[in-house]
């Protein structure tokens, strides 16, 4: 194709794009839009397999049956939401072997949460209301976005997201009303998962590299400091309901504004743990990669078992 | 792990269709890798009814769906487009003419 013909071709889809119209799998695109939601899409698909290590450290200690049961159907459904996303992937010609490869050699990235430790149960509802909080504002507007394979996963995603932040303020307003002690832990959980939560909806405006194609092919629709101050307008008056304290001295509302002024986030820390050297990144990567290596012989062992039904099936044919 | 990846063998894509309740058509929902229909089956259901979303699943194996291409949408699709008079609008009747 000559490059007349190219720009020609990325005309007409951006112009699409322009009128809302979706992009499926076998419609043209330019390189660079398969290759941005190939990492977009992988990313976030890592993530909600990564996602399930943290909570999955507390599902044989859930203090009663009924939080077990809960946690465990919440742990369930981000393996599906990795499902959806990965096979919404692998529309783009890329397979699912490829990106394992690339979550486990380091290539491809997860949000950088998930490598933070879950040392009490408080932790759990503290993920639930804040780092499910914080997806829920990251994904809602993904629903609308122009690839349609990611937009339908979205809907899915978000419609079971809202039961996991349900629960995790649940398991927060019961330590909150229960002994001091239990509410210490509560107050420690929001002590140390705020900055990160806040963190996780990316980079500010400025050092943000792909905020404006992003935009422009509604892979995103608002940018990551708008979506933070929605966070932390919308979770401050929870966190006032639970009687703790937002650990942030800067923290106050702006009549002016309408929004929370806030304090700095400490973005050395951010990219020092996407970097690779967060508390547990290597105990996290480790654990995938023993599950899938360790998972080899069921993968085969099922493989070999279908081929030979199948070798059954044409023998009795004939 | 990369060194004898070559020769292991990746479970097949199997396309998912959900019929949500009777009275409706099987749409499809998504996909998932299975070694066989019969866990393609089984999988379907607990990545995409985990809440009562179906009451029946087919599974097909992706390579047997056969496609069109979208860059032949004229020739697939056009033929249809000048052919008004497939419409019942296309016919001029007086008004008087009622229950038509």
């Amino acid at each position: 194709m000559s490059e007349k013909e190219v720009k020609n071709l990325e005309e007409i889809f951006e112009a699409k794009i322009a009128r809302d119209e979706k992009i499926e799998p076998k419609d043209w695109m330019p390189e660079k839009y398969r290759k941005t939601h190939i990492r977009q899409m992988s990313q976030h698909a890592h993530s909600e397999i990564v996602g399930m290590l943290p909570e999955g450290n507390w599902i044989t200690r859930a203090p009663s049956l009924r939080r077990k049961v809960a946690l465990l159907a919440k742990v369930q459904d981000e393996a599906g939401h990795g499902l959806y996303l990965y096979s919404a992937t692998e529309t783009l010609g890329i397979s699912r072997d490829e990106m394992f490869e690339q979550l486990h050699s380091g290539k491809a990235k997860y949000s950088s949460i998930f490598n933070y430790p879950t040392i009490t149960w408080a932790d759990i509802g503290a993920i639930g209301w804040l780092v499910d909080g914080a997806a829920i504002i990251n994904q809602v507007p993904l629903c609308n976005t122009s690839f349609g394979p990611y937009a339908r996963a979205m809907v899915r995603v978000c419609k079971e997201e809202s039961f996991h932040q349900r629960q995790g303020y649940e398991i927060m307003l019961t330590l909150c009303n229960g002994t001091e002690e239990q509410k210490q832990m509560a107050q420690d959980a929001l002590n140390r998962w705020w900055w990160p939560s806040l963190m996780m909806l990316g980079p500010t405006d400025d050092a943000s590299t792909h905020t404006e194609q992003s935009m422009k092919w509604k892979l995103k629709r608002k940018t990551n400091d708008e979506l933070r101050q929605q966070f932390i307008d919308q979770t401050v008056p929870q966190a006032d309901i639970l009687g703790i304290t937002v650990p942030d001295e800067d923290l106050k509302w702006n009549e002016e504004t309408g929004h929370y002024d806030f304090g700095k986030i400490d973005w050395d820390e951010f990219w020092q743990v996407v970097k690779g050297h967060g508390p547990c990144n290597k105990e996290r990567m480790q654990t995938r990669v023993n599950a899938w290596e360790n998972g080899q012989w069921v993968r085969d062992a099922a493989m070999a078992h279908a081929d030979k039904q199948a070798d059954k099936k044409v023998k009795q044919a004939v | 792990m990369s060194d004898n990846k070559k020769n292991k063998k990746e479970w097949p894509l199997f396309e998912v269709f959900v019929r949500s309740k009777n009275g409706l058509e099987h749409r499809h929902f998504g996909s998932l890798h299975a070694a066989d229909a019969e866990m393609a089956l089984e999988n379907a259901r607990d990545v995409y009814t985990r809440r009562n979303e179906g009451v029946s699943i087919w599974v097909v194996e992706a390579k047997n769906i056969k496609a069109s291409n979208p860059d032949e949408n004229g020739e697939m699709f056009e033929p249809a487009s000048d052919k008004v008079y497939r419409h019942p609008t296309f016919y001029d009747l007086p008004d008087e003419v009622k229950h038509m």
